[in-house]
């Protein structure tokens, strides 16, 4: 039970002290898990940042799963999901309850005006450092996928899926190759 | 209200489960389901909440599920969703986990996830595309020629590292003094 809380506090702070999410959150994840409370080994970590980018949903999320299963299998993970989730939920909570009633007030609304283009330049700032390093033909692809889901509306799920699909085909024809 | 809170439960499971990439690569899917299939949000709006996602603190796809559902149906729609969001990343991650040793090397992974990353990046460009150039016109995040003397410099400054709440707090800053004075 105590190392059930202990999994629940740690992801608690990570949760509550993480701004920016992804990548930003690395760091204190690192101190915590590894220096901290020593649950993984440094060479282990490299291996989970890799499982967590490659699943679905937040970093930190895929994080808090695979340290808290490591631990204490299912009920370990939900502990350290239910740590990362309660800060976020109650101060977002708060903020959506207290900000429709200032919407609309003149100085918060001129603000918004400010704020809404640069969350736009911070939205596209981490494309350079994706597209660093990837094929030609990737990043017109990437531009491609782009100009279709924003122009035509089209679900970004379909390239997923298709891209998943490529990736399947492509190791199972190298398969192949390999065992001739 | 329920048929309201189902569709917030199936909008944000679709979220979860097909949020590769992290953050800003479930924008794109999150507009697509918030703004363009449900009509929950203008555009205005969305851009509002993903600013004050930025802010506060947790992932941004938490963050945003939280805000949304509650501006769409209330606390009941916040845990809805919330919980909705983390239902996928928790099954799938746990399967990952319990499998770790065999998956680590397997050539299907490595192969879909690199086959995966142009999707990604084109899906991070598409929710910048959507702001910048909406194909409605309510709430604009482009105004005036302020706007994108806003998008240039920090877009600039993020390139040198500086913090990105710093970044927001000082945009907001020149919001008030260009349209508030």
């Amino acid at each position: 039970m105590r190392e059930l809380f202990e999994i629940f506090w740690s992801f608690l702070k990570i949760g509550a002290f993480t701004f920016g999410g992804g990548y930003a959150m690395i760091p204190l994840i690192q101190h915590e898990v590894i220096t901290n409370r020593r649950w993984l080994a440094e060479k282990d970590f490299l291996d989970l940042l890799t499982l967590a980018q490659a699943a679905p949903g937040p970093i930190a999320l895929n994080t808090a799963v695979f340290v808290g299963y490591k631990q204490r299998g299912y009920v370990g993970s939900l502990a350290a999901v239910a740590g990362v989730v309660v800060p976020s939920f109650t101060i977002l909570l708060l903020v959506a309850m207290f900000f429709a009633d200032i919407r609309n007030n003149q100085w918060v609304d001129a603000a918004f005006r400010g704020m809404r283009p640069a969350v736009v330049a911070l939205i596209i700032a981490p494309i350079v450092g994706l597209t660093r390093g990837m094929h030609a033909a990737f990043v017109a692809l990437a531009m491609a996928v782009a100009v279709v889901v924003w122009y035509f509306g089209i679900s970004p799920v379909w390239f997923l899926v298709a891209g998943a699909a490529a990736g399947v085909a492509l190791a199972a024809y190298r398969g192949k190759g390999v065992k001739r | 209200m329920i048929a309201t809170l189902l569709q917030l439960l199936l909008s944000y499971l679709k979220i979860g489960f097909f949020g590769f990439g992290g953050g800003y690569a479930m924008l794109s899917l999150i507009h697509s389901e918030v703004v363009v299939n449900n009509g929950w949000l203008t555009n205005g709006e969305f851009s509002d909440i993903i600013a004050i996602s930025q802010m506060t603190p947790g992932p941004i796809a938490l963050n945003s599920a939280t805000y949304i559902g509650y501006e769409v149906a209330g606390v009941a729609g916040a845990v809805v969703a919330t919980v909705a969001v983390c239902i996928p990343a928790l099954t799938i991650m746990m399967l990952i986990t319990r499998f770790f040793l065999k998956l680590h090397n397997n050539r299907y992974v490595a192969s879909v996830v690199w086959c995966m990353r142009p999707v990604v990046v084109g899906m991070i460009a598409s929710a910048a595309l959507l702001l910048i150039f909406p194909h409605t016109d309510d709430g604009r995040s482009f105004i005036d020629g302020w706007s994108w003397a806003i998008f240039l410099l920090t877009l600039a400054a993020s390139a040198r590292k500086v913090n990105p709440i710093l970044l927001i707090v000082l945009s907001g800053v020149a919001g008030i003094v260009i349209y508030g004075l």
